[in-house]
């Protein structure tokens, strides 16, 4: 909601100066059944109608977020020697992947209010409404911090090159684990830390092929699909004894 | 090289998972077990989701048991009567145990239950098998033995509703063999095992049962006890994965080939004596686990108000 007036007050400013120019190196991820990860290359230029004349330093910021999902964050305690999940936090809107790759370090190119209402930074694009729990701040870092050594949750604070403030580009790797849906693309132009423009486009990541098959399968006709697995199961069974009885003769 | 599962939602080396199958493929040939009590502990290991390797190791024991009972129903060693009673008791027993499976999922406790499952049926199945072979083979060292007196006429006996088992060449009350089958059915559906383990056992020093007639019987009632139980998880929890499944298939059935032929080269107290130790070995992981603090303290689950 933040987000949407935050872009609309920008699209409310007079005549830009400086826009941006926007190539992808794919328009969708396939997973097939061999998936291993990927990666989008996502480079694009700055257009301007007159030579550079601001005199702020140019920032470009990239974020790609997979479909918000709710999460259950739990934490462990010792109950009767043994560790046991005891207490858990509603995380109600966290992406299931997020990518924030900039050319330089995020606060020295984007103001802390421009954060808050854009929702830029990864501990922004987690909310958590409900939490009653005390201390449901070490259950979002929690979360932020298993997701990031999944490689799901990633801060590339250089990972964005700029080249003469007009041409740039950035290399977003994607995990073999990647949740189905539109990831969302956006960049950021900030000048002197606020922001002057901005391009959002989303890139689709699917299952195709068998994959796609199963899981719909598993989850719209789960009755079939359970039919089907042990059908598979008992050929195989009653297979491999006749395969074995021919061979041992 | 890499497969993505698509049920459990990860990538995984095709190799790893074959050779899992091969290797406990090739114990439970050795050892004449279903495996799934060493397969669904090690598949926790490599990072699939407690609640996919159960389920979908249930599908996987359905095609190990049904090649079993091939032979054994050519040998006429399965008495189907004690089958279907057992199997009666183990389908009350799959449904009761995915009730408690759904619930605890809920409350985020479905992995303690899992595993606590393991080390106490794995610890006590481990200790009890390490205990009776060492004394067998102190005793086949002592030659002139008496072998162990089984029929005993115990409480089995008195109770009501008798029925005739001709096969087992038995007359029991039904009561036994559908508890025994409740527990396993339960079993199936927490632990994602056939419950071979606990069945055998059961019906040799429980109910009396000849051991020809035992193996076969137990895997008739196998096969159905954990084709429901994959029909519960695939129906209420989507997560039996046939892609998994297919693979750790393709090695289990080639290892359990390569393991009967072993295994006829072994001495059976020497068998069991090893697979104690590993039985004890996966026990000792699993509670070691549970003990140990973990590295992360913090786990993810998916959203949903409970």
């Amino acid at each position: 909601m933040i987000r949407f007036v935050a872009l609309f007050l920008m699209l409310a400013l007079p005549a830009k100066a400086e826009e941006i120019v926007l190539g992808l190196s794919r328009d969708e991820v396939a997973i097939t059944a061999t998936f291993e990860g990927s990666e989008i290359l996502i480079f694009g230029a700055i257009k301007r109608e007159a030579p550079i004349q601001a005199d702020g330093d140019l920032g470009v910021i990239v974020t790609v977020a997979g479909p918000d999902e709710p999460v259950t964050v739990r934490k462990k305690d010792r109950r009767f020697g043994i560790w046991v999940n005891t207490e858990s936090v509603e995380v109600d809107v966290a992406p299931t992947f997020y990518a924030v790759a900039t050319n330089r370090p995020l606060n020295e190119i984007l103001t802390a209010t421009e954060d808050l209402n854009t929702r830029i930074s990864t501990s922004r694009a987690i909310r958590s409404v409900g939490a009653t729990v005390s201390g449901a701040e070490r259950f979002t870092q929690a979360l932020i911090r298993i997701r990031a050594g999944q490689g799901l949750y990633q801060t590339l604070p250089e990972g964005v090159w700029v080249e003469e403030e007009s041409l740039f580009r950035t290399l977003i790797p994607l995990p073999a684990n990647l949740t189905e849906g539109d990831y969302k693309v956006e960049i950021y132009l900030t000048r002197d830390r606020q922001i002057v423009d901005l391009y959002a486009t989303t890139i689709p990541v699917k299952k195709v092929g068998l994959e796609r098959w199963l899981y719909n399968l598993a989850h719209e006709n789960p009755f079939l699909y359970g039919l089907m697995s042990l059908s598979i199961a008992i050929a195989a069974g009653w297979g491999a004894s006749a395969a074995f009885s021919v061979f041992r003769r | 090289m890499q497969i993505y599962l698509p049920i459990a939602e990860i990538s995984v080396n095709i190799f790893l998972l074959l050779g899992l199958g091969g290797i406990v493929g090739v114990l439970s040939g050795m050892f004449g077990v279903g495996g799934g009590f060493l397969m669904t502990p090690l598949l926790f290991f490599i990072g699939i989701p407690p609640a996919v390797a159960v389920a979908t190791e249930a599908n996987q024991i359905v095609a190990s048991s049904f090649s079993g009972v091939l032979a054994h129903l050519k040998r006429k060693t399965v008495d189907l009567k004690m089958g279907t009673v057992l199997l009666i008791g183990g389908l009350i027993g799959s449904g009761l145990g995915i009730i408690l499976f759904n619930y605890l999922k809920a409350l985020g406790q479905v992995e303690l239950l899992v595993q606590l499952c393991y080390v106490v049926f794995l610890g006590m199945i481990g200790s009890l098998m390490f205990i009776e072979s060492l004394n067998a083979i102190r005793k086949s060292s002592r030659p002139g033995g008496a072998p162990p007196t089984r029929r005993k006429h115990n409480w089995v006996h008195n109770l009501p509703f008798k029925m005739k088992f001709r096969v087992s060449g038995l007359y029991i009350s039904v009561i036994p063999p559908l508890l025994v089958g409740v527990l396993v059915g339960v079993l199936a559906a927490i632990m994602g095992v056939g419950g071979g383990f606990i069945m055998v056992p059961a019906m040799i020093y429980l109910l009396g049962m000849p051991t020809k007639v035992v193996v076969g019987t137990s895997l008739f009632q196998i096969i159905f006890v954990t084709a429901f139980t994959t029909m519960l998880h695939a129906t209420t929890n989507f997560t039996v994965d046939v892609v998994l499944a297919v693979l750790l298939l393709v090695g289990g059935v080639i290892g359990a080939q390569i393991g009967t032929r072993i295994g006829v080269r072994m001495k059976a107290e020497q068998l069991r004596i090893w697979l104690a130790i590993m039985v004890l070995a996966v026990c000792g992981k699993l509670a070691f686990d549970l003990l140990v603090m973990p590295s992360e303290l913090f786990s993810l689950g998916t959203g949903g108000h409970s």
